[in-house]
């Protein structure tokens, strides 16, 4: 075999290799299970296309993001205190990616809270503690200091500030998931989660949980524990992801204890305004003893995740 | 370094970088036309994007709150055809919503009597045009609210 053939063999072996990774790189959203039959047949491909769409599907799992759970306590009728929240004199604490991710979400539901109730100092603050957790885990420009500016001019009006929270969520998630990194993401996601559970559990009067919407929206929670732990599953072999799936299975198994029935969902679609209404009927029953076991448990986790 | 050397290095950077820059795009599609189209409805921050080819499916699951209306946004590039999705009760599968009945409209508005656990599904129709390779493009599946 003369040289140049062995040169070009070397090419097309590492070619191989680098066209496997882009394949990787573009995979967002994990391929798993069989396409279904939900859908009817809309054409023709040929049967290796076909065969290999049989295979795949991409599930996503979404988590609520820092900025839903800070609007869902402030829509459920709570009060801003700022001593619930993560002190940003702690950023220097946070030496690892796990602390940094985990604090990354954390910081991002402090700052969506402060936001929602017009804290403009606390608003500041708590952009420069998002970017210094995003910033030590290398997240290019998530928040830049264009992004900090932006925020400053429009420091009082509201709106804006959440449209900027949410495009810096956006960036920080894009950035980690079109890198490889979705793990992280997720640990971030559940940073986020947690702080919002610490929140909700410490404004709600334990003794009082009758009609209170914020109690509901605690209890609302389990609905997301298991695509949470889906999730994070799916990077188990991550050591952080694996030590917060282990987290989130201990409040799980809280959570277990809150009883929700729901009825069958029908959709009405209101032809003036194309709003569909999903009704349902819903109950549940969250016991004192069970809520007081879950503040404990979720303070026992946050604890562990800022110090 | 001769100039075979130069040209695998040159197009295994080229390659290197091209994920990156197919993911940017997906991304800037994302913000710029899925996102943007969201309002009035705010945006909450999460990103779910990703290149499918033709004949493709996708799946999401989601809570969404009882009190607060919602928009769910599926996004796909333009040289695909009109992405096909459905809402779902994860509990019993039952179909709540279907574009396909609804002139495959990109958006659906909502609002929920209780919360609920919902699955997005996702298909990216094949064309009617036969062609050798399947098209392969953005699809973003993107949510907004907003109080009731």
């Amino acid at each position: 075999m003369n040289r140049s053939l062995i040169i070009s063999g070397k090419i097309i072996a590492m070619l191989t290799l680098v066209l496997g990774l882009i394949g990787t790189g573009c995979n967002q959203g994990k391929r798993s299970g069989t396409v279904s039959d939900e859908f009817e047949a809309s054409g023709t491909l040929d049967p290796e296309t076909q065969e290999q769409l049989n295979t795949a599907k991409r599930i996503f799992y979404s988590l609520p993001s820092p900025l839903e759970t800070a609007m869902l306590i402030k829509n459920a009728g709570a009060e801003y205190d700022e001593m619930l929240m993560n002190p940003t004199a702690n950023t220097d604490r946070y030496i690892t990616s796990k602390s940094k991710a985990l604090n990354l979400g954390i910081y991002s539901t402090d700052l969506s809270y402060a936001s929602l109730f017009d804290q403009t100092q606390a608003t500041l603050n708590y952009i420069d503690a998002a970017k210094e957790m995003a910033d030590g885990l290398n997240i290019l420009d998530a928040i830049d200091e264009e992004t900090i500016q932006r925020l400053e001019e429009h420091i009082n009006n509201r709106d804006v500030i959440i449209d900027i929270i949410s495009e810096t969520l956006m960036n920080s998630s894009s950035f980690l998931k079109e890198n490889g990194l979705e793990s992280t993401a997720s640990v971030v996601l559940v940073g986020g989660w947690v702080e919002g559970l610490y929140i909700a559990t410490n404004l709600v009067n334990e003794y009082n949980l009758e009609g209170n919407k914020l109690v509901e929206r605690i209890a609302d929670q389990k609905l997301s524990l298991d695509i949470m732990i889906n999730l994070l599953e799916e990077s188990a072999e991550d050591q952080d992801a694996g030590e917060v799936l282990a987290d989130i299975r201990e409040l799980k198994a809280i959570f277990d204890k809150i009883t929700i029935e729901q009825g069958e969902v029908t959709a009405v679609e209101d032809p003036e305004t194309n709003i569909t209404t999903l009704k349902s009927e819903s109950s549940f029953d969250f016991p004192q003893s069970v809520f007081k076991e879950l503040k404990s448990k979720v303070l026992e986790i946050r604890s562990s995740y800022i110090s | 370094m001769n100039k075979k050397g130069i040209l695998f290095i040159s197009v295994v950077a080229l390659l290197l970088a091209l994920p990156a820059a197919l993911n940017a795009q997906c991304k800037q599609f994302a913000k710029n036309t899925c996102k943007a189209n969201l309002e009035p409805y705010q945006h909450d921050g999460n990103y779910h994007a990703a290149l499918l080819i033709e004949g493709e499916e996708a799946e999401l699951y989601k809570t969404f709150y009882s009190d607060r209306n919602y928009r769910v946004g599926v996004c796909g590039a333009g040289n695909l055809d009109d992405i096909e999705f459905k809402v779902v009760d994860t509990r019993n599968g039952k179909v709540l919503y279907d574009n396909s009945l609804n002139n495959f409209d990109w958006k659906w508005d909502f609002k929920l009597e209780s919360s609920q656990q919902l699955k997005i599904m996702v298909k990216v129709p094949i064309s009617d045009i036969d062609v050798e390779e399947p098209e392969e493009g953005c699809v973003a599946i993107m949510f907004g609210s907003m109080n009731n």
